[in-house]
Protein backbone atom coordinates (compact mmCIF):
# COMPACT_ATOMS: atom_id res chain seq x y z
CA UNK A 1 0.00 0.00 0.00
CA UNK A 2 2.71 2.43 1.04
CA UNK A 3 4.64 1.48 -2.10
CA UNK A 4 1.65 2.34 -4.19
CA UNK A 5 1.33 5.73 -2.48
CA UNK A 6 5.01 6.49 -3.09
CA UNK A 7 4.70 5.47 -6.74
CA UNK A 8 1.64 7.61 -7.11
CA UNK A 9 3.47 10.56 -5.51
CA UNK A 10 6.40 10.33 -7.93
CA UNK A 11 3.93 10.11 -10.78
CA UNK A 12 2.18 13.27 -9.65
CA UNK A 13 5.48 15.06 -9.19
CA UNK A 14 6.68 14.02 -12.60
CA UNK A 15 3.45 15.10 -14.16
CA UNK A 16 3.65 18.44 -12.34
CA UNK A 17 7.20 19.03 -13.52
CA UNK A 18 6.23 18.17 -17.05
CA UNK A 19 3.36 20.60 -16.86
CA UNK A 20 5.54 23.24 -15.33
CA UNK A 21 8.20 22.97 -17.97
CA UNK A 22 5.77 22.77 -20.81
CA UNK A 23 3.49 25.50 -19.46
CA UNK A 24 3.37 28.14 -22.15
CA UNK A 25 3.10 31.81 -21.40
CA UNK A 26 -0.14 33.04 -22.97
CA UNK A 27 0.49 34.79 -26.27
CA UNK A 28 -0.99 38.07 -25.07
CA UNK A 29 1.28 38.20 -22.05
CA UNK A 30 4.25 37.09 -24.10
CA UNK A 31 3.67 40.02 -26.41
CA UNK A 32 2.49 42.80 -24.14
CA UNK A 33 3.39 41.78 -20.58
CA UNK A 34 5.52 44.37 -18.83
CA UNK A 35 7.44 41.61 -17.01
CA UNK A 36 8.53 40.28 -20.34
CA UNK A 37 9.35 43.68 -21.76
CA UNK A 38 11.39 45.15 -18.93
CA UNK A 39 12.24 42.15 -16.79
CA UNK A 40 15.35 40.05 -17.19
CA UNK A 41 13.57 36.87 -16.04
CA UNK A 42 14.00 35.48 -19.50
CA UNK A 43 17.76 35.62 -19.26
CA UNK A 44 19.77 36.88 -22.15
CA UNK A 45 19.96 33.83 -24.35
CA UNK A 46 20.06 34.86 -27.99
CA UNK A 47 16.38 34.23 -28.79
CA UNK A 48 15.08 35.74 -25.61
CA UNK A 49 17.28 38.76 -26.21
CA UNK A 50 15.85 39.52 -29.63
CA UNK A 51 12.34 38.85 -28.38
CA UNK A 52 12.84 41.32 -25.54
CA UNK A 53 14.06 43.93 -28.00
CA UNK A 54 11.08 43.20 -30.21
CA UNK A 55 8.76 43.93 -27.30
CA UNK A 56 10.64 47.06 -26.40
CA UNK A 57 10.34 48.28 -30.00
CA UNK A 58 6.64 47.44 -29.95
CA UNK A 59 5.95 49.41 -26.77
CA UNK A 60 8.02 52.45 -27.73
CA UNK A 61 6.11 52.58 -31.02
CA UNK A 62 2.77 52.20 -29.21
CA UNK A 63 3.64 55.36 -27.28
CA UNK A 64 4.49 57.18 -30.51
CA UNK A 65 1.24 55.96 -32.10
CA UNK A 66 -0.85 57.23 -29.19
CA UNK A 67 0.87 60.61 -29.32
CA UNK A 68 0.60 60.94 -33.10
CA UNK A 69 -3.10 60.07 -33.09
CA UNK A 70 -3.73 62.59 -30.32
CA UNK A 71 -1.84 65.24 -32.29
CA UNK A 72 -3.82 64.44 -35.46
CA UNK A 73 -7.04 64.72 -33.46
CA UNK A 74 -5.94 68.08 -32.11
CA UNK A 75 -4.78 69.45 -35.47
CA UNK A 76 -7.50 68.09 -37.77
CA UNK A 77 -10.65 68.09 -35.63
CA UNK A 78 -9.95 70.94 -33.20
CA UNK A 79 -8.01 73.39 -35.35
CA UNK A 80 -8.63 72.75 -39.06
CA UNK A 81 -12.25 71.56 -39.12
CA UNK A 82 -13.16 73.18 -35.79
CA UNK A 83 -15.67 70.38 -35.18
CA UNK A 84 -14.46 69.57 -31.67
CA UNK A 85 -14.83 72.31 -29.09
CA UNK A 86 -12.06 73.32 -26.70
CA UNK A 87 -14.52 72.91 -23.87
CA UNK A 88 -18.04 71.56 -23.85
CA UNK A 89 -20.00 73.11 -21.01
CA UNK A 90 -21.75 69.81 -20.25
CA UNK A 91 -18.53 68.13 -19.04
CA UNK A 92 -18.58 66.90 -15.44
CA UNK A 93 -15.78 68.13 -13.16
CA UNK A 94 -14.16 64.70 -13.12
CA UNK A 95 -13.97 64.87 -16.90
CA UNK A 96 -11.86 68.05 -16.83
CA UNK A 97 -9.39 66.47 -14.42
CA UNK A 98 -9.05 63.24 -16.37
CA UNK A 99 -8.71 65.24 -19.58
CA UNK A 100 -5.76 67.12 -18.06
CA UNK A 101 -4.07 63.85 -17.09
CA UNK A 102 -4.72 62.30 -20.51
CA UNK A 103 -3.44 65.40 -22.26
CA UNK A 104 -0.19 65.28 -20.27
CA UNK A 105 0.15 61.59 -21.11
CA UNK A 106 -0.30 62.19 -24.86
CA UNK A 107 2.29 64.95 -24.96
CA UNK A 108 4.90 62.98 -23.05
CA UNK A 109 4.08 59.73 -24.89
CA UNK A 110 5.26 61.01 -28.24
CA UNK A 111 8.47 62.55 -26.85
CA UNK A 112 9.36 59.56 -24.67
CA UNK A 113 8.37 57.07 -27.40
CA UNK A 114 10.58 58.72 -30.02
CA UNK A 115 13.49 58.87 -27.56
CA UNK A 116 13.12 55.19 -26.71
CA UNK A 117 13.03 54.28 -30.41
CA UNK A 118 16.16 56.39 -30.97
CA UNK A 119 17.82 54.69 -28.02
CA UNK A 120 16.95 51.23 -29.39
CA UNK A 121 18.16 52.10 -32.87
CA UNK A 122 21.44 53.53 -31.54
CA UNK A 123 22.03 50.22 -29.78
CA UNK A 124 21.12 48.31 -32.93
CA UNK A 125 18.20 46.72 -31.09
CA UNK A 126 15.31 48.21 -33.04
CA UNK A 127 12.95 45.67 -34.64
CA UNK A 128 11.22 47.65 -37.36
CA UNK A 129 8.44 45.14 -38.10
CA UNK A 130 7.39 45.14 -34.44
CA UNK A 131 7.64 48.90 -34.23
CA UNK A 132 5.30 49.28 -37.22
CA UNK A 133 2.77 47.00 -35.56
CA UNK A 134 3.07 48.95 -32.32
CA UNK A 135 2.53 52.26 -34.10
CA UNK A 136 -0.78 51.12 -35.61
CA UNK A 137 -1.90 49.47 -32.37
CA UNK A 138 -1.19 52.71 -30.51
CA UNK A 139 -3.09 54.80 -33.04
CA UNK A 140 -6.08 52.45 -33.04
CA UNK A 141 -6.29 52.09 -29.29
CA UNK A 142 -6.10 55.84 -28.73
CA UNK A 143 -8.79 56.46 -31.34
CA UNK A 144 -11.06 53.85 -29.74
CA UNK A 145 -10.40 55.26 -26.26
CA UNK A 146 -11.14 58.77 -27.49
CA UNK A 147 -14.31 57.65 -29.27
CA UNK A 148 -15.76 55.69 -26.37
CA UNK A 149 -14.39 57.04 -23.07
CA UNK A 150 -13.74 60.69 -23.94
CA UNK A 151 -16.68 61.41 -26.21
CA UNK A 152 -19.36 59.17 -24.71
CA UNK A 153 -18.56 58.42 -21.06
CA UNK A 154 -16.70 61.56 -19.91
CA UNK A 155 -18.52 63.71 -22.49
CA UNK A 156 -15.55 66.04 -22.96
CA UNK A 157 -16.83 67.11 -26.34
CA UNK A 158 -18.74 65.60 -29.26
CA UNK A 159 -17.27 64.95 -32.69
CA UNK A 160 -19.46 67.57 -34.32
CA UNK A 161 -22.11 69.90 -33.02
CA UNK A 162 -25.49 70.71 -34.48
CA UNK A 163 -25.93 67.29 -36.10
CA UNK A 164 -26.91 63.84 -34.91
CA UNK A 165 -23.57 62.44 -33.68
CA UNK A 166 -24.50 58.75 -34.07
CA UNK A 167 -23.11 58.25 -37.59
CA UNK A 168 -20.00 60.25 -36.70
CA UNK A 169 -19.43 58.10 -33.61
CA UNK A 170 -19.85 54.89 -35.59
CA UNK A 171 -17.44 56.02 -38.32
CA UNK A 172 -14.95 57.21 -35.71
CA UNK A 173 -14.92 53.88 -33.89
CA UNK A 174 -14.91 51.90 -37.14
CA UNK A 175 -11.72 53.71 -38.12
CA UNK A 176 -10.30 52.90 -34.69
CA UNK A 177 -11.06 49.20 -35.13
CA UNK A 178 -9.57 49.36 -38.64
CA UNK A 179 -6.30 50.72 -37.27
CA UNK A 180 -6.30 48.04 -34.57
CA UNK A 181 -6.86 45.30 -37.16
CA UNK A 182 -3.97 46.59 -39.28
CA UNK A 183 -1.89 46.62 -36.09
CA UNK A 184 -2.75 43.02 -35.23
CA UNK A 185 -2.09 41.89 -38.81
CA UNK A 186 1.34 43.57 -38.72
CA UNK A 187 1.94 42.01 -35.32
CA UNK A 188 1.22 38.55 -36.67
CA UNK A 189 3.60 39.15 -39.55
CA UNK A 190 6.27 40.41 -37.16
CA UNK A 191 5.83 37.36 -34.93
CA UNK A 192 6.08 34.87 -37.76
CA UNK A 193 9.02 36.82 -39.20
CA UNK A 194 10.93 36.67 -35.95
CA UNK A 195 10.32 32.92 -35.59
CA UNK A 196 11.69 32.13 -39.01
CA UNK B 1 -7.87 100.08 -16.64
CA UNK B 2 -6.22 102.91 -14.87
CA UNK B 3 -3.93 105.18 -16.86
CA UNK B 4 -0.23 104.55 -16.87
CA UNK B 5 2.67 106.80 -17.79
CA UNK B 6 6.13 105.52 -18.62
CA UNK B 7 8.19 106.21 -15.51
CA UNK B 8 12.01 105.79 -15.28
CA UNK B 9 11.38 102.99 -12.77
CA UNK B 10 9.68 100.95 -15.49
CA UNK B 11 12.98 100.54 -17.32
CA UNK B 12 14.59 98.83 -14.34
CA UNK B 13 13.73 95.18 -15.24
CA UNK B 14 14.83 95.74 -18.84
CA UNK B 15 18.13 97.32 -17.77
CA UNK B 16 18.73 94.53 -15.24
CA UNK B 17 18.38 91.92 -17.99
CA UNK B 18 20.86 93.84 -20.17
CA UNK B 19 23.28 94.13 -17.25
CA UNK B 20 23.07 90.41 -16.38
CA UNK B 21 23.64 89.51 -20.03
CA UNK B 22 26.73 91.69 -20.24
CA UNK B 23 28.09 90.11 -17.08
CA UNK B 24 27.50 86.61 -18.43
CA UNK B 25 29.18 87.43 -21.73
CA UNK B 26 32.10 89.11 -19.94
CA UNK B 27 32.59 86.07 -17.72
CA UNK B 28 32.39 83.76 -20.72
CA UNK B 29 34.94 85.93 -22.54
CA UNK B 30 37.27 85.70 -19.53
CA UNK B 31 36.94 81.92 -19.56
CA UNK B 32 37.65 81.75 -23.28
CA UNK B 33 40.64 84.07 -22.90
CA UNK B 34 42.02 81.78 -20.22
CA UNK B 35 42.59 78.26 -21.47
CA UNK B 36 39.49 76.96 -19.64
CA UNK B 37 37.16 77.71 -22.56
CA UNK B 38 33.41 78.20 -22.63
CA UNK B 39 31.00 76.87 -25.24
CA UNK B 40 29.67 79.42 -27.72
CA UNK B 41 26.42 77.40 -27.77
CA UNK B 42 25.91 78.30 -24.13
CA UNK B 43 26.54 81.97 -24.86
CA UNK B 44 24.01 81.70 -27.66
CA UNK B 45 21.40 80.14 -25.37
CA UNK B 46 21.93 82.85 -22.76
CA UNK B 47 21.61 85.54 -25.40
CA UNK B 48 18.40 83.92 -26.68
CA UNK B 49 16.90 83.86 -23.18
CA UNK B 50 17.95 87.46 -22.62
CA UNK B 51 16.39 88.59 -25.89
CA UNK B 52 13.11 86.90 -24.97
CA UNK B 53 13.20 88.56 -21.54
CA UNK B 54 14.17 91.93 -22.98
CA UNK B 55 11.18 91.76 -25.32
CA UNK B 56 8.90 90.82 -22.44
CA UNK B 57 10.26 93.57 -20.16
CA UNK B 58 10.22 96.29 -22.84
CA UNK B 59 8.13 98.92 -20.99
CA UNK B 60 5.68 99.87 -23.77
CA UNK B 61 4.94 96.17 -24.31
CA UNK B 62 4.52 95.64 -20.58
CA UNK B 63 1.99 98.47 -20.44
CA UNK B 64 0.03 96.96 -23.28
CA UNK B 65 0.05 93.58 -21.56
CA UNK B 66 -1.05 95.24 -18.34
CA UNK B 67 -4.47 95.96 -19.76
CA UNK B 68 -4.83 92.95 -22.04
CA UNK B 69 -5.17 89.43 -20.66
CA UNK B 70 -3.95 87.74 -23.87
CA UNK B 71 -0.90 90.01 -23.82
CA UNK B 72 -0.34 89.17 -20.18
CA UNK B 73 -0.44 85.46 -21.00
CA UNK B 74 2.08 85.92 -23.83
CA UNK B 75 4.45 87.69 -21.46
CA UNK B 76 3.88 85.00 -18.87
CA UNK B 77 4.84 82.37 -21.45
CA UNK B 78 8.01 84.26 -22.39
CA UNK B 79 9.09 85.15 -18.85
CA UNK B 80 8.07 82.02 -17.00
CA UNK B 81 8.62 79.21 -19.50
CA UNK B 82 10.69 79.92 -22.61
CA UNK B 83 13.36 82.34 -21.36
CA UNK B 84 14.19 80.26 -18.24
CA UNK B 85 14.69 77.15 -20.40
CA UNK B 86 17.21 79.00 -22.57
CA UNK B 87 18.96 80.41 -19.52
CA UNK B 88 19.23 77.01 -17.80
CA UNK B 89 20.79 75.59 -20.98
CA UNK B 90 23.46 78.31 -20.72
CA UNK B 91 24.66 76.91 -17.35
CA UNK B 92 25.11 80.30 -15.64
CA UNK B 93 25.79 78.74 -12.24
CA UNK B 94 28.73 76.72 -13.55
CA UNK B 95 30.12 79.83 -15.18
CA UNK B 96 29.71 81.76 -11.93
CA UNK B 97 31.59 79.08 -9.99
CA UNK B 98 34.37 78.99 -12.56
CA UNK B 99 34.76 82.77 -12.62
CA UNK B 100 34.49 83.63 -8.93
CA UNK B 101 37.66 83.74 -6.83
CA UNK B 102 38.04 80.87 -4.39
CA UNK B 103 36.41 82.40 -1.30
CA UNK B 104 33.37 83.62 -3.21
CA UNK B 105 33.08 80.24 -4.90
CA UNK B 106 33.09 78.50 -1.53
CA UNK B 107 30.19 80.65 -0.36
CA UNK B 108 28.16 79.81 -3.44
CA UNK B 109 28.90 76.09 -3.09
CA UNK B 110 27.92 76.22 0.58
CA UNK B 111 24.68 77.93 -0.37
CA UNK B 112 23.94 75.36 -3.10
CA UNK B 113 24.58 72.46 -0.76
CA UNK B 114 22.55 73.87 2.13
CA UNK B 115 19.47 71.96 3.23
CA UNK B 116 17.29 74.94 2.43
CA UNK B 117 18.47 75.05 -1.19
CA UNK B 118 18.04 71.30 -1.49
CA UNK B 119 14.39 71.60 -0.47
CA UNK B 120 13.70 74.65 -2.64
CA UNK B 121 15.35 73.14 -5.72
CA UNK B 122 13.51 69.82 -5.41
CA UNK B 123 11.32 69.25 -8.49
CA UNK B 124 8.16 68.94 -6.41
CA UNK B 125 8.78 72.22 -4.57
CA UNK B 126 9.58 73.87 -7.89
CA UNK B 127 6.33 72.46 -9.32
CA UNK B 128 4.33 73.84 -6.38
CA UNK B 129 5.99 77.25 -6.67
CA UNK B 130 5.52 77.37 -10.43
CA UNK B 131 2.07 75.93 -11.13
CA UNK B 132 0.74 76.44 -7.60
CA UNK B 133 1.67 80.11 -7.87
CA UNK B 134 -0.36 80.34 -11.07
CA UNK B 135 -3.40 78.75 -9.42
CA UNK B 136 -3.13 81.30 -6.61
CA UNK B 137 -2.69 84.18 -9.03
CA UNK B 138 -5.55 83.44 -11.40
CA UNK B 139 -8.13 81.81 -9.14
CA UNK B 140 -7.94 84.36 -6.31
CA UNK B 141 -8.38 88.17 -6.37
CA UNK B 142 -4.57 88.47 -6.46
CA UNK B 143 -4.54 89.08 -10.22
CA UNK B 144 -7.04 91.93 -9.93
CA UNK B 145 -4.92 93.38 -7.10
CA UNK B 146 -1.76 93.15 -9.22
CA UNK B 147 -3.42 95.33 -11.85
CA UNK B 148 -3.85 98.09 -9.28
CA UNK B 149 -0.49 98.03 -7.53
CA UNK B 150 2.67 98.39 -9.68
CA UNK B 151 4.84 96.86 -6.96
CA UNK B 152 2.70 93.70 -6.82
CA UNK B 153 2.75 93.64 -10.62
CA UNK B 154 6.56 93.54 -10.69
CA UNK B 155 6.62 91.00 -7.85
CA UNK B 156 4.35 88.69 -9.87
CA UNK B 157 6.62 88.89 -12.92
CA UNK B 158 9.73 88.33 -10.82
CA UNK B 159 8.02 85.28 -9.33
CA UNK B 160 7.27 83.96 -12.85
CA UNK B 161 10.92 84.27 -13.80
CA UNK B 162 12.38 82.76 -10.62
CA UNK B 163 9.86 79.93 -10.34
CA UNK B 164 10.17 79.13 -14.05
CA UNK B 165 13.96 79.05 -13.82
CA UNK B 166 13.84 76.89 -10.71
CA UNK B 167 11.44 74.46 -12.39
CA UNK B 168 13.49 74.10 -15.58
CA UNK B 169 16.66 73.64 -13.55
CA UNK B 170 15.09 71.06 -11.22
CA UNK B 171 13.62 69.06 -14.13
CA UNK B 172 16.65 69.12 -16.42
CA UNK B 173 19.22 68.75 -13.60
CA UNK B 174 21.69 69.74 -16.31
CA UNK B 175 23.86 71.34 -17.64
CA UNK B 176 24.17 73.13 -14.30
CA UNK B 177 24.81 70.30 -11.85
CA UNK B 178 21.60 69.76 -9.90
CA UNK B 179 21.39 69.99 -6.13
CA UNK B 180 19.25 66.87 -5.89
CA UNK B 181 20.14 63.58 -7.54
CA UNK B 182 16.95 62.11 -8.91
CA UNK B 183 16.19 59.53 -11.59
CA UNK B 184 14.92 60.53 -15.01
CA UNK B 185 11.73 58.59 -14.34
CA UNK B 186 10.95 60.72 -11.29
CA UNK B 187 11.59 63.98 -13.12
CA UNK B 188 9.43 62.86 -16.04
CA UNK B 189 6.70 62.11 -13.51
CA UNK B 190 6.92 65.64 -12.10
CA UNK B 191 6.83 67.06 -15.62
CA UNK B 192 3.73 64.96 -16.26
CA UNK B 193 2.06 66.44 -13.18
CA UNK B 194 3.07 69.90 -14.31
CA UNK B 195 1.52 69.51 -17.78
CA UNK B 196 -1.66 68.00 -16.31
CA UNK B 197 -2.17 70.74 -13.71
CA UNK B 198 -1.27 73.46 -16.20
CA UNK B 199 -3.81 72.31 -18.77
CA UNK B 200 -6.37 71.78 -16.00
CA UNK B 201 -5.93 75.42 -14.99
CA UNK B 202 -6.36 76.51 -18.60
CA UNK B 203 -9.67 74.64 -18.87
CA UNK B 204 -10.86 75.89 -15.49
CA UNK B 205 -10.20 79.50 -16.48
CA UNK B 206 -11.98 78.93 -19.78
CA UNK B 207 -14.97 77.26 -18.16
CA UNK B 208 -15.41 79.45 -15.09
CA UNK B 209 -14.22 82.79 -16.45
CA UNK B 210 -11.22 83.28 -14.15
CA UNK B 211 -9.55 85.65 -13.26
CA UNK B 212 -12.67 87.44 -12.08
CA UNK B 213 -13.21 91.05 -11.13
CA UNK B 214 -10.76 92.43 -13.68
CA UNK B 215 -13.14 93.97 -16.18
CA UNK B 216 -11.98 91.62 -18.95
CA UNK B 217 -14.74 90.23 -21.14
CA UNK B 218 -15.45 86.49 -21.25
CA UNK B 219 -14.17 86.30 -24.85
CA UNK B 220 -10.84 87.78 -23.83
CA UNK B 221 -10.52 85.43 -20.86
CA UNK B 222 -11.32 82.43 -23.06
CA UNK B 223 -8.75 83.48 -25.66
CA UNK B 224 -6.17 83.93 -22.89
CA UNK B 225 -7.03 80.52 -21.41
CA UNK B 226 -6.57 78.85 -24.79
CA UNK B 227 -3.26 80.61 -25.28
CA UNK B 228 -2.21 79.40 -21.85
CA UNK B 229 -3.24 75.84 -22.72
CA UNK B 230 -1.52 75.58 -26.09
CA UNK B 231 1.43 77.82 -25.28
CA UNK B 232 2.05 75.86 -22.10
CA UNK B 233 1.96 72.64 -24.15
CA UNK B 234 4.57 74.02 -26.50
CA UNK B 235 6.91 75.12 -23.71
CA UNK B 236 6.57 71.91 -21.73
CA UNK B 237 7.01 69.67 -24.75
CA UNK B 238 10.15 71.68 -25.50
CA UNK B 239 11.33 71.01 -21.96
CA UNK B 240 10.62 67.27 -22.37
CA UNK B 241 12.48 67.19 -25.69
CA UNK B 242 15.51 68.88 -24.12
CA UNK B 243 15.37 66.53 -21.13
CA UNK B 244 15.33 63.39 -23.27
CA UNK B 245 17.90 64.76 -25.73
CA UNK B 246 20.27 65.26 -22.80
CA UNK B 247 19.51 61.66 -21.79
CA UNK B 248 20.26 60.38 -25.31
CA UNK B 249 23.61 62.15 -25.23
CA UNK B 250 24.75 60.01 -22.32
CA UNK B 251 26.74 56.84 -23.09
CA UNK B 252 24.58 53.91 -24.20
CA UNK B 253 25.64 51.67 -21.33
CA UNK B 254 24.53 54.09 -18.61
CA UNK B 255 21.15 55.12 -19.99
CA UNK B 256 19.06 52.38 -18.48
CA UNK B 257 20.53 53.01 -15.04
CA UNK B 258 19.99 56.74 -15.36
CA UNK B 259 16.38 56.17 -16.30
CA UNK B 260 15.44 54.13 -13.26
CA UNK B 261 17.92 55.13 -10.59
CA UNK B 262 19.95 58.07 -9.33
CA UNK B 263 23.12 59.00 -11.14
Amino acid sequence: MSQFVAFRATLVKKRFEELHVKRRVPIFRQTFGFRYVLGSQYGMKNDAHTLQNARRSLWAAVLVGVGVMAALDEIVFHQLLQWHHFFDFSTPAFGILSDGLLHAFELLAVVVGVSLLLDLSQRGWLCVAWAKAGFFLGMGSFQLFDGIINHKILRLHQIRYGVDPLMYDLTWNAFAIGFLLIGFWLLRRARSGSRR
Amino acid sequence: MHPHQTAPFDWLPFLLVVLVTFEYLAAAWLQRAASAGWSLWRCGFFLLGSILLAIAFWPPLMHWAHGDLVGHMTLHLLIGMLAPLAWVLAAPMTLLLKTLPQTGGKWVVALLHSRCMRVVAHPITALLLNVGGMYVLYLTPLYAASLESPLLHYAVHLHFLLAGYLFCWAILAAPDASVNRLSLRFRLGVLFASIATHSLLGKLMYAEGFPRGTGHGLDEIQAAAQLMYYGGDLAEVLLAVVLLTLWLRRPVGRRERLFFAVD
